[in-house]
């Protein structure tokens, strides 16, 4: 029930957060008129991009300079195509770092579970726990501890147990998942 | 299968299938359920069974009694044990294993009753009005929460992933966190040829050696982007491996199981979802041939099941609980695609087993809101939702619908070889040392991936840009070498449409790049669909069809304009006039490959003229994707979707199949002639230690209750799991429960002689109205009401007597057999 209040708060945070960027007072740098012109005569084509408002956006006042002398500039203004944009440089900024930090978070768990936490349990508890129970014999797998430790822990109930304790309930079912998809290629092949 | 009893610690047999350590601790929390994780152990699901009048007068008892609880009856040892007179509910009744199907009807018995409380409060204070109206208001309260995660979400991905994917270019110096397009966005030094070059942008050639062309540079990008595919490749599917192995793959046929009934614990739940947004990201970025698409709908339904979870109206009841995850994937394909009807439609067509008409706006309001978010979050910086917006809007002429239905054939084509191929090449996976390796199978696919994909531009693309490309028409402001038409330099008016012109040599050597293009993708779709990582297959097709649609296109334009004297074109093309367009036929190709492969009908055209806003395009569209549909099943009637729910062996019973069989009940029930009689449960006469035997010697799911073994009468029917459940609480709770206790499935106990242990009462889990049938019964009309009522088991009788029972893995069975296809491919129940 924590663990999904708190998802929950993230989640909620996230969304406040995009939502809110999105809304927020444009940045000056994030709009533009783009006005596109294409081949004329004998001058080649060109891309204007200006910021101006969105009433603003059209031929006449974002080409500068003006290319072609005065009778030709309405022919080629009419040719011109011109769009008003506009963007969240803000939103872009946040979501990207955000989800690099959840990446490296991410990872840096897998890390701790696959290389430093076999190797700190195989310090602590010495050689004797190496015998794996017999139904994980073989189990290279992350989590291969998870039963006994599950077994021993049940006793205690103090906050940082129940925390080990879910934390290994979780890996136990991570363990079956992996063996339905991986190993017996019974659901999702 | 032998299901462990807790509290015994024999070693698993090594052939058992489903391995239930974790069962061992079942009853010690009960809590109310906040994931489906947590319903792994058996926590305290509160079902209550509101016992009903019996038949006591069929029985010969004259008592009458209107709500009888449970009571005393006979019994010399007369105190009263206040258990027994309370209707106290088993915690952990009424929920489900994993990998079985839920009873619907069931569910729907126990919302209904629910609901009648409910309202039957209503009026005693304003507190109950108040909680009446919140549970009314909250299936809207889910829905909405729903669409907000998932346009949030979808924002989080599209931009996470744009910006990814052109990491394997480069990367922009002034700002990290753009990526290619949004980098040169303020520049004023692009160029009309060359339109995303800017200095801000940095290749890594650029970075690395200093060079920014020649043959070094175009080595160091090409090592760079192989580098940058391969470890984005190799985070995704070790993230999957380690944290969510359930996050693999596109998630749409175990959804669509689930939303027909089945369960699959933990599929739903949170890490899946995370580790799927954020491995999705980096499969799509890594180069591999997939799309996003199919794992947002993943990514919907797991933020429909969470939200549900927070509601005890729907975290108790499977059945309501998949009105929401029907709502939910109508929010994904919304935000994929942009398309909030198509999304709708998709999820009543494609995805939903039920689908009340209640269900229809709420799905329609959560795709609502979550495009209604994605739109404010604008991740493509037009304030569109529509990725392949085309603004062309020149007619279509009658003789084009002839390469339009010719388009259509290609589609089905394609569809049903794609379906073969990737069914083979799965099946080879699952069943061979091919699968041992999956990290190996997902490297080698990006490596062999991005090797062939850098020098072809446009498989170098990412393949949404791709396709937008392809669906743009030329106009005169198009620069690339698709456009390179020969223009008549000398036309001075100004011209609207272009008119057909010939092709230049750059439309030519597009041509054939596209061409090696397409034979690339599609064999390597075929690898990179089933792969251990979340992977889409709309967008691969839709590229495919783009493809073949755009040479096509091209093909008749030319051939329109070197012979425009034939008689197609003269009545309807004019000299000069623009005609042919060839980006149209690229949209009609893509829509006709994803009906090929999908089988969908409505919900993809809706989608497709939701993707481009090609109002007047309906027509073609509709004869190319109802083409493609005849001739895919003309090759087998399965879509990719069906396929790979048989390929699983998941109990789905499509409601699309027909039945046109005329066998009976009778040859369909089991047991048959061979077997050992029916394992049947008699009324009073078993004792505690005799259920648990029978539990432990069997693997039946359910036990019909008999009168005695004389006389066959049916009396209900109890569950496994509910008969562990309670024999387990009552040794733990009820004192004096042995395993000589007799166990009494009726209202009123036997009177038993004055020494005998106290009798154990399990009225309360018995199912006192299962479905019967006669054994003359056509299993046609089995067969629908197994469909219509969604049941799991339904008994068999002959003359009043209890004579079989059928299951819904024996119809599949059955219909497998009937098709001539594998009956052992059915695994579960």
């Amino acid at each position: 029930m924590a663990a999904l209040g708190a998802r929950l708060c993230s989640l909620l945070l996230l969304l406040a957060a995009l939502a809110g960027l999105g809304a927020e007072a444009k940045n000056s740098e994030d709009v533009r008129c783009k006005c596109i012109c294409p081949p004329y005569k004998d001058h080649s084509g060109h891309i204007y991009n200006k910021n101006v408002s969105q009433k603003d956006c059209d031929c006449l006042h974002v080409v500068e300079p003006m290319p072609v002398p005065g009778p030709d500039v309405e022919a080629y203004c009419l040719r011109c195509e011109c769009k008003y944009e506009e963007r969240s440089s803000v939103t872009i900024k946040v979501t990207i770092i955000i989800y690099l930090s959840i990446l490296g978070l991410l990872l840096l768990y897998m890390v701790y579970l696959t290389l430093v936490e076999p190797f700190l349990k195989r310090r602590l508890l010495g050689h004797s726990q190496l015998i794996q129970s017999d139904e994980d014999i073989g189990d290279h797998q992350p989590f291969a501890n998870a039963h006994d430790v599950l077994a021993r822990s049940r006793s205690r109930a103090n906050v940082l147990n129940k925390v080990e304790y879910a934390q290994q309930r979780w890996k136990l079912q991570v363990q079956e998942q992996r063996k339905s998809v991986f190993d017996r290629h019974v659901v999702l092949s | 299968m032998s299901q462990r009893l807790p509290g015994d610690q024999r070693a698993a047999p090594p052939a058992q299938l489903f391995h239930r350590g974790y069962y061992r601790n079942s009853y010690n929390s009960i809590t109310s359920a906040s994931s489906d994780e947590e319903l792994l152990d058996g926590a305290g699901v509160i079902m209550d069974f509101q016992t009903s009048e019996d038949d006591n007068l069929l029985d010969g008892d004259a008592s009458i009694g209107t709500h009888y609880t449970m009571t005393n009856g006979g019994n010399i040892n007369s105190s009263t044990h206040l258990l027994d007179l309370l209707d106290e509910p088993i915690p952990g009744v009424g929920t489900y294993d994993d990998f079985h199907t839920i009873d619907w009807v069931r569910e729907k018995c126990k919302d209904r009753e629910r609901h009648r409380r409910i309202n039957s409060k209503k009026k005693e204070s304003a507190w109950e009005m108040t909680k009446s109206l919140y549970d009314a208001w909250s299936g809207w309260l889910v829905v909405t929460l729903t669409g907000l995660a998932s346009g949030a979400l979808a924002g989080l991905i599209d931009i996470a992933a744009d910006w990814m994917t052109d990491l394997k270019e480069g990367i922009c110096l002034s700002a990290l966190w753009f990526n290619h397009e949004q980098c040169c966005w303020g520049s004023n030094e692009t160029t009309f040829e060359e339109r995303d070059k800017c200095p801000q942008w940095k290749t890594w050639a650029e970075l690395i050696i200093g060079q920014a062309e020649g043959p070094g540079s175009y080595i160091m990008n090409y090592i760079m982007y192989i580098f940058w595919a391969l470890g984005f490749a190799f985070l995704a599917v070790s993230l999957v491996k380690v944290f969510a192995p359930y996050a693999c793959g596109s998630g749409i046929p175990e959804i669509k199981t689930i939303l027909s009934g089945f369960i699959i614990r933990g599929y739903l739940g949170k890490w899946t979802l995370m580790i799927k947004t954020i491995t999705l990201v980096l499969a799509v970025a890594s180069g591999l041939s997939l799309g996003k698409e199919g794992p947002l709908v993943h990514v919907a339904c797991c933020c429909g099941n969470i939200f549900s979870y927070l509601f005890p109206k729907y975290s108790t009841n499977e059945a309501k609980k998949r009105e929401v995850l029907s709502a939910a994937s109508a929010a994904g394909v919304s935000v994929a695609f942009g398309a909030p009807i198509g999304g709708v439609l998709f999820s009543l067509e494609e995805v939903s087993y039920y689908f009340p008409l209640k269900t229809l706006w709420r799905s329609f309001f959560a795709a609502l809101v979550a495009a209604f978010v994605l739109r404010s979050i604008n991740p493509f910086g037009n304030s569109r939702l529509v990725l392949f917006y085309v603004e062309y809007h020149t007619p279509w002429y009658l003789f084009e619908l002839l390469p339009f239905i010719l388009l259509g054939v290609f589609g089905g084509l394609w569809g049903a070889f794609f379906i073969r191929a990737n069914i083979a090449w799965c099946r080879r996976r699952k069943s061979t040392k091919f699968g041992k390796y999956p990290v190996l199978e997902v490297i080698i696919v990006a490596a062999i991936t991005a090797v062939i994909a850098f020098p072809n531009p446009y498989t170098r693309l990412n393949t949404s840009e791709l396709i937008k490309e392809l669906f743009t028409d030329c106009g005169p402001l198009e620069s690339s070498s698709l456009c390179d038409y020969r223009n008549d330099m000398n036309a001075s008016k100004i011209v609207d449409d272009i008119p057909d012109r010939p092709a230049g040599t750059g439309v030519y050597s597009a041509i054939w790049q596209l061409c090696l293009a397409l034979i690339f993708k599609i064999i390597m779709t075929v690898f990179t669909f089933g792969i251990k990582v979340p992977s889409g297959l709309f967008i691969p097709s839709m590229a495919i069809g783009a493809i073949a649609g755009r040479i096509v296109g091209i093909a008749v334009e030319q051939l329109a304009y070197y012979h425009h004297d034939w008689f197609f074109f003269k009545e309807w093309c004019e000299v000069g006039a623009d005609c042919i367009t060839p980006g149209l036929y690229a949209m009609v190709g893509a829509a006709a490959c994803l009906g090929g492969v999908t089988r969908m009908t409505v919900s993809l055209v809706v989608i497709v003229f939701e993707l481009t806003g090609g109002l007047e395009y309906i027509v073609p569209l509709m004869a190319a994707v109802m083409t493609s549909k005849w001739v895919g099943d003309a090759f087998g009637r399965e879509g990719i979707y069906e396929a790979h729910i048989r390929l699983n062996g998941y109990p789905f019973l499509d409601a699309k199949e027909e039945f046109t069989h005329t066998t009976l009940a009778a040859d369909v029930m089991r047991p048959r002639r061979s077997d050992p009689p029916l394992a049947v449960l008699t009324q009073d006469n078993m004792t505690v230690e005799d259920i648990e035997n029978l539990i432990n010697e069997t693997s039946y799911n359910g036990f019909p209750v008999i009168m005695s073994k004389e006389s066959q009468r049916l009396v209900g029917f109890a569950l496994r799991r509910d008969l562990t459940i309670a024999i387990e609480s009552a040794r733990k709770k009820q004192e004096g429960i042995v395993g000589s206790s007799r166990v009494c499935f009726a209202q009123h106990t036997p009177s038993l002689p004055a020494e005998s242990p106290r009798p154990l009462k399990l009225r309360s889990i018995l199912d006192m109205s299962p479905f019967t049938v006669t054994d003359h019964t056509p299993m046609e009309i089995v067969v629908d009401i197994f469909r219509k009522l969604g049941l799991r088991q339904c008994l068999v009788t002959h003359n009043g007597r209890l004579l079989g029972i059928i299951t819904k893995k024996d119809i599949l069975r059955h219909m497998a057999q009937t098709a001539n296809q594998d009956p052992a491919s059915i695994m579960f129940n």
